[in-house]
Parts: structure tokens; C-alpha cells; sequence
């Protein structure tokens, strides 16, 4: 998938959300960020440097990342994946900062931290993911799709606990969604993608008011914001 | 002082021992060297292998004995690249299997002729040298019951051809596809049989007895050629070159004067008559081989020593397997170590290098397809040909069967480690990367452990394949659980296939359970 031309551009502490169809470039972007794709042309920078002239693992290190589906290690107990990048970091607290990251994702590590995350519940899945990108207290969280795959209910908590965690911890954070909704709780700002492009960016209210697009324009009526809170915005 | 003393001594034993080492070395440490002698897996060629171990030992010439191996491809080439210095051998085969060749049908006829034709031919082009021949000729022979010739009036194979649509066959499957079987009786004599059916060679004596079939084909030193009664016809038209048995000697040996001369003393001595009888005490009898040709080299007076007097018999039926097995254990144990190391041995390699073969083509998936359909074309070659290739390249014996059982394990422990390690949870090999963990930790850490039941699985299969896999490898001179199986088949001994046979298939499940613990042992910990 190709990006064209695309500048973006996101503060620190602050949230953007990426929204757009399947195949718009979002992920793409996303992953441009800890390197995970490198852009043929163009640059990319984190806290100011680019991301080419840092060792990629390091980068990596200080760059937590949320997929879809957890991405846990599945032979790994939930306190050892939460420990994995205070690890990788040679952390002297490895213990402690995982105990504590699934403290703040509201899974105590008495009751949590031995099982595998096969006996864990969607939802717990994503907690223990959102726990392990955070535990290094990273600067930067990427996350492409965090709930995307959960039912409403878990959707709702878990959008909550990221919404109250993101206040408390001011991380700077990019987010890829499906649903404007989500995108305008958690976010503040939302970057409407299209085919590689940037198609508009700004507040729910501002692309409400003002729809840079036909395109936006369609966006917004399919997912009737303003209405009924829909959850498959999609 | 004593010390003293003996340590001076034994400088001086040294001293005198390279001595005299550097004085023999070239002069006779050719003849230390035991001389190799062959066969090939049938009664007949057992018992002239034997009897030619026997007479060269009975002048103080050591011998290695290497029965048994897997066809004349696999004990010429191995005599061609000295692993073996004498076989038994039959000029027919050495002229249509070896060197593809023929002859007028006048020369064909005439048993002078093609052994003067065939040991030339051998000389020159492979030095290896014929002995003159023992005296009999073992050739194809079509043979029907006597009151079967009578009733048909049937003395030749042209008889044969006369009343061949009122006649059914029963002909060994090699017989009815060779040019110079079925298809040249019916070229030359125009026979034309009612019906043709492929027997395995050990029921078509029953087949013929039982009035099944007519006519069978069958080799004419046969042993059971006598216990049936049966009327050999005559090759009226001498369409069968002639088959004299022979020594067939490798270059080492046609070197030593000692052992043309030791083998030279069989030339002209053995009969079709006493062949047969031979045969039959062997294949019929059950006699055990070393003592049948003992008796008979000592009835040739030959050898000096004493016959056996008691005709140990291997096979009489009256013991069950058990007690057979029971009797023969310490030379089970020993077959059924030597078995195990060579799998072990030939997993060992393979595993240390179809792993990183595996985990290599995961990381160059364009090729992977191609190598690993590479490997899985080595697995559909038969492990006696696979082995049978090894021979010419690296002689008989343990090293072409370990290179041979090594390319047999390689594919299934590949295939394991690739699949594995590919399919190993893309999301979490994805997020480790995304999250800092360098290629080598994902390999280690999440790749490995992830795919460790589907390599381990991998190893188990190429572990079973290679313990039955082994029991060819007694073809080519390896040893192990197959010795008793070739020989047994060779002379016709139940028994002494099972007690090869019992022991490998309770390997086979042995390893595979060990290996099954194992494998649980590297489950990862969420799967236990």
C-alpha cells in the first residue's frame, strides 16, 4: 500500500486518530513510525530525529505498539509479556514496571501476572497489550485497530480505561481506526485518510461543520455521527 | 628399581616394535589386511560365499565375511571400489547385468565361450578377474511336475511350446518383464501359454505342487527343484545363456597369490548335482550354512579339520520364536545397538543440519518451495536404490548407509522446522518486532519454542522412517536388525527374519515414544 504525498504531523502528549477505509494507507503510516516500513521517499522523525539515523531495535524500544489482535506471546505468562521491553531495555525494575503497568490496566498481577493469554478473555488480551506498551513508559504508543475486535461491551470499557490512561500518562499517541466515534472519544484530532492521502484533518466538529470533501461528507453521513451511537460504524 | 627396569624395557620394546614395523610394513601388511568376502541375499550365494571364507581361513588368511548385500549392482560396485575382494558370481549375469552385452546365439550356447567373453571383457574393462568356474551352471530353468511331462509327453521347451495353449504358468514378476524371460521363450520357441501369472518365487513351488499352475520358472540348482519331484525341460534351442557359478575376484585379491590359489581349489569341483543338494539341505533342511559348507568343503577334502558332525539345523520348527530369540540374544542386543547407533547417529546429523535448512529457507521462502519438493523427490527414491547409489561412491558399510539414511531424515525434520517456524503465530512474531526484539531474540525467544512441536514432530517421523530404513542398510554391509532379516530371506528362515524384524518394529515404537516425550517436554508451556 502506498502513501502519497502525506505530511503529518503530531505534538507531544497529544493524540491524532487515522480513519479511512480498508486499504486507505492508515496502517501504513502507522507503521512508518517505528519502522516498520521504511517510506521510499520522504522522512520520518520521532522526538525530533528521524527514525533512519537511530538504531531500529532502540527506536523500537521507546515506541509502544497495540495490533489488532494483542500480538501476545502466547508462551509467555501475562507478567513475562508485560516485561518484555523493560527487558529488552535492561530495565533493573523489570518486575515492578509490569507489575505496575497491569495495576493501571486493571488487571493485578497477583491475579494475572502466572496465566497465559489463552486463558484470557478478548478484552484481557487487549488490557495485557495496552499494559506492555506502556510498562517502559514509552513516549510514544502506536495502536492500529486496539479494539477493533472485541465485542461492544469490552469495546466500551476498554476505550474508557485508554481515554483515562491517556490523560494520566500525556502519551504521545497515533491511533488507526474504523470508527469516527472512537476516534473522536480517544482522540484530539481526527486525520481522514483516502487512497494514500490525506483528505482532511481536524475535531469531529470542525470535519462535521465543514467536510473538506466529498469524501468526508459520505464518511460522516455513513457513520451518522450526531445520531444513534453506532457500533460498527463500518 | 623395578620401575627403572621396566621402564627401560618397555623403551626398548618400543623401540624394536617401530623397528620391525618399518621393516614389514611394506612387505606384508597388505597381507594382514582380512580379505572381504560377499554375497548376495540367496541361499546359494550364502553357501559359496561360506565356502570360500572357509577354505581361504583354512590357510591362515583372515577373512572379513559380508553376506548378503543388496543385489550384483551393489556387491559389484562395491568389489569394483575394493570394499569387497570375492562373490560368488554367474558369468549370465555378468554378461547381461554387468555388461549389458550378448553374444551369437552359437557363441551363447557354447558355456566355453562366454565365460572366455566375459572374464575378457571384465579383465579389461573393470580389472576384475574370474576364477575358472566351480562346475555348475545355475540358469533360468521352466520346470513342471513329472506327471505333468508324462501326461503331455514333455522333455524340452520346444515340447513345451507344442502344448503351451493347453498349459497355465505361474512366473516370478522379474521373469515375465526380462527380455531374456518370458518374452524370448515366446520369441524363440513361440510358446504361448494359456494363462501367465505372477507368483512371488517363494509360493510358486506350492502353486505348482498344489496343481495351481503347470509350469513355473526357476533357477537350476534349486533345492526345492528336488524336494518337488520336478522335471526341469530341456533349452533345446539354448536360449538361456549359461549361468556358471564362479569366484569373482576385486583387484586386492587377484594380487595375492595365496587366495587365487586357496580359491583355485573349488574350480571344477561342484556339480549341479551336489548344488542342488546343497541348496536343498539349506533352503529345504534348514541346515545352518557355515556347517553345510564345512561338510562339503571337508567331503572335498579340502580342508583338514573335521566336519560338523551334528548337522545344527536353523529352522527345524520345533523351538518357538521365543526361545529362538532367546537363544541368539547377545548377538540380538548387539544387532539392535548397532541399529540404534546408526539411526541415532543419522538423526543427529540430519537434525543438525535440516534445521538451520529449515529455518535458512524460511527466510528465503522464493527458494523454499523448490529445495524442500528437492528433498521430498530424495524421499520417494527406495531406500534400497537411494542405498544401492551410496555404494559406488563411498564402497559398503556404515559410512553409505549413514550418508544414505542421512538424506532420508533431512526432508520431514525440514519441513518441520520451515512450516513451523513460518506458521508460528504471525501476530505475535510481529508485535515482538514492532516492540525491539532483534532478529536473533525473535528466533530464539518466540520463532523457536513457538515451532518447537511441529520440528520435533518433523523428527519424529524422520526417526521411524530411518529405524526401518535401517534394517536395507544390512544390504550394503551396515549391520544391524536387517542382517538377520536379509539372511533369513536368503535361506529361507522365518525365524530368523523375526528376529530381526520383531526387534526393529519394537525399536520403531520405542523411538517414537521416547521422542513423543520429548516432544512434550518442548511443548511450549501454554500447550502443556
Amino acid at each position: 500500500m502506498a502513501l502519497d504525498d502525506v505530511s503529518l504531523e503530531v505534538s507531544r502528549g497529544q493524540c491524532v486518530a487515522l480513519v479511512g477505509e480498508s486499504g486507505a494507507g492508515k496502517t501504513t503510516l502507522l507503521r512508518c513510525f517505528n519502522r516498520m516500513i521504511v517510506p521510499a521517499e520522504g522522512t520520518v522523525a520521532v522526538d525530533d530525529r528521524d527514525v533512519a539515523s537511530e538504531q531500529v531495535v532502540e527506536l523500537r524500544r521507546r515506541i509502544g505498539y497495540v495490533p489488532q489482535h494483542g500480538g501476545l506471546l502466547p508462551h509467555w505468562t501475562v507478567l513475562r509479556n508485560v516485561a518484555l521491553v523493560p527487558e529488552l531495555r535492561q530495565q533493573s525494575d523489570t518486575g515492578a514496571a509490569a507489575r505496575y503497568a497491569l495495576e493501571q490496566v486493571g488487571l493485578p498481577a497477583a491475579d494475572f501476572g502466572s496465566r497465559y493469554p489463552g486463558e484470557l478473555s478478548g478484552g484481557q488480551r487487549q488490557r495485557v497489550a495496552l499494559a506492555r506498551a506502556i510498562a517502559a513508559r514509552q513516549t510514544v504508543l502506536l495502536m492500529d485497530e486496539p479494539f477493533g475486535s472485541l465485542d461492544a461491551i469490552s469495546r466500551a470499557d476498554l476505550q474508557t480505561l485508554c481515554a483515562s490512561l491517556r490523560r494520566e500518562l500525556g502519551v504521545t499517541t497515533l491511533l488507526v481506526t474504523h470508527d469516527l466515534l472512537e476516534a473522536d472519544l480517544l482522540a484530539d484530532e481526527i486525520v481522514v485518510m483516502r487512497a494514500g492521502r490525506v483528505e482532511q484533518r481536524g475535531t469531529l466538529e470542525m470535519l462535521m461543520s465543514a467536510p473538506a470533501t466529498v469524501y468526508v461528507a459520505s464518511l460522516l453521513k455513513r457513520a451518522r455521527v450526531g445520531g444513534r451511537r453506532d457500533e460498527d460504524a463500518w | 628399581m623395578v620401575r627403572a627396569f621396566d621402564f627401560a624395557q618397555g623403551k626398548r620394546l618400543w623401540i624394536a616394535m617401530v623397528v620391525a614395523l618399518l621393516l614389514t610394513t611394506g612387505a606384508t601388511a597388505q597381507d594382514r589386511v582380512p580379505i572381504v568376502v560377499a554375497s548376495k541375499p540367496f541361499g546359494e550365494s550364502y553357501l559359496l560365499a561360506e565356502m570360500f571364507a572357509q577354505l581361504l581361513e583354512a590357510r591362515g588368511i583372515a577373512v572379513n565375511r559380508m553376506q548378503g548385500l543388496g543385489s550384483t549392482e551393489i556387491v559389484f560396485s562395491a568389489l569394483r571400489s575394493g570394499s569387497v575382494d570375492v562373490y560368488p558370481e554367474y558369468t549370465g549375469t555378468g554378461l547381461i547385468a554387468v555388461l549389458h552385452d550378448t553374444l551369437p546365439p552359437d557363441d551363447l550356447a557354447d558355456s566355453r565361450k562366454v565365460f572366455a567373453h566375459v572374464s575378457g571383457a571384465f579383465a579389461s574393462r573393470y580389472g576384475v578377474r574370474w576364477l575358472p568356474p566351480l562346475g555348475f551352471e545355475n540358469t533360468f530353468a521352466i520346470a513342471v511336475k513329472e506327471e505333468t511331462a508324462a501326461q503331455y509327453r514333455l522333455r524340452t521347451l520346444s515340447d513345451l511350446a507344442r502344448e503351451s495353449a493347453r498349459l497355465n504358468a505361474g512366473f516370478t514378476a522379474d521373469f515375465i518383464d526380462r527380455s531374456d524371460g518370458l518374452a524370448g521363450l515366446a520369441r524363440v520357441y513361440g510358446i504361448r501359454l494359456a494363462t501367465v501369472k505372477p507368483l512371488l518365487p517363494a509360493l510358486k513351488y506350492e502353486a505348482l505342487a498344489s496343481g495351481a499352475v503347470d509350469v513355473i520358472d526357476a533357477f537350476s540348482t534349486d533345492g526345492l527343484l528336488e524336494r518337488y519331484r520336478l522335471v526341469v525341460l530341456d533349452d533345446d534351442r539354448h536360449f538361456f545363456p549359461p549361468y556358471e557359478g564362479a569366484a569373482l575376484l576385486g583387484p586386492r585379491a587377484s594380487g595375492r597369490a595365496d587366495v587365487v590359489a586357496a580359491l583355485t581349489l573349488l574350480s571344477g569341483r561342484l556339480g549341479e548335482p551336489a548344488m542342488r543338494s546343497l541348496n536343498r539341505r539349506i533352503e529345504v533342511d534348514s541346515e545352518d550354512v557355515s556347517a553345510v559348507a564345512a561338510s562339503m568343503l571337508k567331503s572335498l577334502a579340502l580342508t583338514a579339520g573335521q566336519a560338523p558332525s551334528t548337522a545344527r539345523t536353523h529352522g527345524s520348527g520345533a523351538d518357538g520364536i521365543g526361545s529362538y530369540m532367546w537363544a541368539r540374544r547377545a548377538t540380538l542386543v548387539r544387532l539392535t545397538l548397532r541399529h540404534l547407533w546408526l539411526v541415532a547417529l543419522a538423526l543427529a546429523i540430519a537434525t543438525l543440519v535440516a534445521v538451520p535448512l529449515g529455518l535458512a529457507l524460511e527466510r528465503a521462502r522464493s527458494i523454499a518451495g523448490p529445495a524442500l519438493a528437492g528433498l521430498g523427490v530424495l524421499q520417494t527414491i527406495p531406500s534400497i536404490a537411494l542405498l544401492a547409489f551410496m555404494v559406488p561412491l563411498l564402497g559398503i558399510g556404515a559410512a553409505p548407509a549413514l550418508v544414505a539414511l542421512w538424506l532420508y531424515a533431512l526432508f520431514p525434520i525440514a519441513r518441520g522446522t520451515y512450516t513451523g517456524v513460518r506458521d508460528a503465530d504471525p501476530g505475535a512474531v510481529e508485535a515482538a518486532e514492532a516492540l525491539g526484539m532483534t532478529t536473533g531474540q525473535r528466533l530464539l525467544k518466540v520463532r523457536l519454542p513457538l515451532a518447537a512441536p511441529v520440528i520435533m514432530a518433523g523428527i519424529r517421523t524422520a526417526a521411524v522412517i530411518t529405524v526401518g530404513a535401517t534394517t536395507l542398510a544390512a544390504f550394503i554391509g551396515a549391520g544391524g536388525l536387517g542382517e538377520p532379516i536379509v539372511t533369513g530371506l536368503a535361506i529361507a528362515d522365518t525365524r530368523m527374519v523375526l528376529s530381526g524384524a520383531l526387534p526393529a518394529a519394537a525399536l520403531a515404537l520405542v523411538v517414537d515414544a521416547a521422542l513423543g516425550i520429548v516432544e512434550r517436554r518442548v511443548r511450549p508451556a501454554h500447550l502443556r
